[in-house]
């Protein structure tokens, strides 16, 4: 290879990856609140947050800014999104906040996405003072992490509220007669899936239930039938999945083909996606899953449409509204001071009330107890059956077959 | 003992000593970038251990940085033992790993060997998933302390100058010697005498003892540990690309590689972070079209030709 070679592959190389560059090219605003945001693009977690998570930063964006802005003391601000994807890894989630931080220097960081993520990313928000209104995070550690990061707020409730719903929702048809107390229980073999299952154990046997079908199957298996087959052949009055998206579809789907019939039938993650509803119809008309939404609410039906009309994605029927609302809780407490002072902020939230989507919020302890445990699908809609602190919950049906 | 051997150590205590001081210049996003860079500096020196001199390519990062993550965190989380005896405690598991895992393998040629590394991360998931199913249960596994980026970051460095130092002394003994025959032709090793497989065990074995002690220091830096987060074939690639990268005829050869890798993947993250793995991708294809052989064969390269 002689220089003049070496020159035009150079020149060829650079010219890639300038071109390249320049589709990307964003323009800057001046004098603008600068809001950071890092969660999964790319990797396990992506689906997720390309649901819950990115839309409604999109949406409250795009809202601030139609109305002129944050109203500060010294006039109104538009707020500039700064992005970054942390490829669902940990150690790319803490790169990134440090550069928000320290780097791009933002004013806020939106909370991350993921119970990890959100753990990870707390001693980073807690250096720099940045107050970190967690929604996508469950956990029964809610006390000692609050405790350790004073900025750290959460409002989707522990993973005991989680279960105690459920056990809620099953102990309310055994007593009008609709069930017996006979449940068949599965759970996918990973962090999460084991912590619910080891949390319900106890609640359903205190709750006077019997576990007659107790499996777990790997994350990611692709043949879920032998579980569906165990579950039918114990002949359980409800059936309880605590699982992942991708399960939460197999397991469906199973139920549907070996025509597996019970009176209530419960998924966890992810049965409140649009998607779920959208692939299999009227077939799970009253299957019970994790979240739920009340659309009759009049603000939960506009911030429903508006969701539509500017993201084009239907938002879920769980965590979606909680993560607008947890946006609008920041924004609130950003004009509330008036200036983009984060440790006045966090004391504000600490110690306001919020009128939010999801009606009014207030933090206790750093934990907003307002949140919907489990939903039903009926008629075409995810609504919420159970709920920590909210009224309007639809009344639980019992499920007919899988027409 | 040759006078470069001793120059090349002086040259690694003396980055070593330059390297402490990173966290006392910047305690910010340098020093987060520093942290992975470290990590990474001690996951491929730790691989060019084994992989270097034996040529065989092992994807077993994965596993041992999982046990090594795993473990810690479900010590502190379930059974509230310490970090430092947990520390203590899960490289030797690894290493009895290693041992199994090498014991079975090793003594075929080496194809196999990278067939079987490349599920273990995997196999090993799934294995502690389903004893955490059916016989330990879980609440959560939470790794929280009071360690610093800078904290962990020492400790980084610690474990890559130690395995440094261990490289360079095995480079220089009857076990390295060994290595390089059976590296050049393992028939020819047997034929001399050499017991292969124990001496590729050994080796490896001591890979697996340090990996897992990174998987240890990085778990505080994770705080939440879910299997598949610290089990990642992902990262066992991402080893053997940096090492690759920087050549691994030479022990400072993954160090060399690490460095830019790092600050390339950082730039694509924050200028395209829509489009990432497209642009990973692209860089890749420059940097084999441009330096095939790693840095290390750039750079003796241009030495040989300022010689001639």
């Amino acid at each position: 290879m002689n220089r003049r070679e070496v020159l035009a592959r150079l020149s060829t190389g650079l010219a890639v990856v300038g071109t390249a560059g320049l589709l990307s090219f964003s323009a800057l605003a001046a004098d603008t609140i600068k809001i950071g945001a890092v969660a999964p693009k790319t990797g396990p977690l992506a689906g997720g947050a390309a649901v819950s998570q990115w839309p409604n930063i999109e949406l409250w964006a795009k809202e601030v800014n139609d109305r002129g802005g944050l109203k500060l003391k010294d006039g109104q601000k538009k707020v500039e999104i700064i992005e970054y994807d942390d490829k669902t890894n940990p150690g790319e989630h803490i790169k990134a906040a440090q550069r928000l931080a320290t780097q791009d220097k933002v004013d806020f960081i939106i909370a991350p996405y993921g119970t990890g993520f959100n753990v990870a990313a707390a001693p980073i928000y807690a250096k720099y003072g940045y107050p970190q209104i967690a929604v996508t995070s469950i956990s029964d550690q809610i006390g000692e992490l609050t405790g350790r990061y004073p900025g750290l707020f959460f409002t989707l409730g522990s993973t005991t509220d989680f279960v105690q719903g459920v056990v809620h929702v099953l102990t309310g048809l055994r007593e009008k007669g609709d069930i017996g107390n006979k449940i068949a229980m599965v759970n996918v073999a990973d962090a999460f899936g084991i912590e619910l299952a080891d949390v319900a154990r106890p609640l359903f046997t205190e709750a006077g239930f019997e576990i007659v079908y107790d499996k777990s199957y790997p994350l990611g298996t692709p043949d879920l039938s032998p579980i569906i087959k165990g579950a039918k052949a114990a002949n359980p009055d409800a059936f309880v999945a605590w699982s992942y998206p991708p399960d939460t579809f197999g397991l469906t789907e199973q139920a549907i083909i070996e025509d597996f019939q019970v009176k209530a039938f419960y998924t966890a993650v992810a049965t409140a996606f649009p998607a779920y509803g959208g692939k299999f119809g009227s077939k799970i008309n009253n299957v019970l899953g994790a979240g739920g939404t009340n659309p009759d609410d009049p603000k939960i039906a506009d911030y429903r449409k508006r969701h539509k009309e500017v993201t084009g994605k239907e938002p879920d029927y769980w965590a979606s509204a909680n993560t607008y609302a947890a946006l609008e809780v920041l924004a609130q407490a950003i004009e509330g001071v008036g200036e983009a002072d984060r440790e006045k902020v966090t004391q504000y939230i600490k110690d306001h009330s919020f009128d939010t989507v999801m009606g009014e919020l207030k933090f206790e302890n750093q934990n907003s107890r307002k949140y919907w445990t489990v939903g039903q699908w009926q008629d075409g809609v995810f609504r919420g059956v159970d709920a920590v602190n909210i009224d309007g919950a639809a009344p639980v049906r019992v499920k007919e077959g899988w027409e | 003992m040759t006078g470069s051997g001793w120059k090349e150590i002086g040259l690694a205590a003396g980055l070593v000593i330059l390297a402490a001081f990173v966290p006392l210049v910047t305690d910010g996003y340098w020093l987060s970038i520093a942290v992975t860079a470290m990590m990474y500096i001690a996951l491929a020196t730790a691989w060019t251990l084994f992989s270097g001199p034996t040529h065989y390519i092992s994807l077993a990062t994965g596993a041992f940085f999982g046990i090594g993550g795993y473990l810690v965190a479900t010590g502190m989380s379930d059974y509230d033992i310490s970090f430092w005896v947990m520390a203590a405690v899960a490289p030797f598991v690894a290493v009895v790993l290693a041992a199994i895992v090498g014991a079975a393998t090793l003594r075929l040629s080496g194809i196999y060997f990278v067939i079987f590394t490349l599920g273990l991360a995997e196999m090993i998931r799934g294995l502690v998933s389903w004893v955490q199913n059916n016989f330990l249960g879980s609440r959560g596994l939470y790794v929280l302390t009071d360690f610093t980026e800078a904290h962990i970051y020492w400790m980084l460095l610690i474990i890559a100058a130690v395995v440094y130092l261990i490289g360079w002394l095995i480079e220089r003994s009857r076990l390295g010697f060994a290595m390089k025959i059976i590296g050049n032709d393992e028939g020819v090793a047997k034929h001399l005498g050499i017991n292969t497989a124990a001496a590729k065990v050994a080796l490896f074995m001591i890979t697996g003892y340090f990996t897992a002690l990174v998987g240890v220091v990085i778990a505080p830096r994770y705080s939440y540990i879910e299997p598949n987060l610290v089990f990642s074939p992902e990262l066992s690639f991402l080893v053997v690309i940096m090492a690759l990268l920087g050549g691994t005829q030479r022990l400072w050869g993954p160090i060399v590689g690490v460095i830019p890798f790092t600050l390339i993947w950082e730039t694509i993250s924050v200028s395209f972070p829509n489009a990432t793995t497209f642009y990973l991708g692209l860089s890749f294809l420059l940097i084999v079209y441009f330096i095939p052989n790693g840095f290390v064969g750039l750079v003796e390269k241009l030495a040989r030709r300022r010689q001639g």
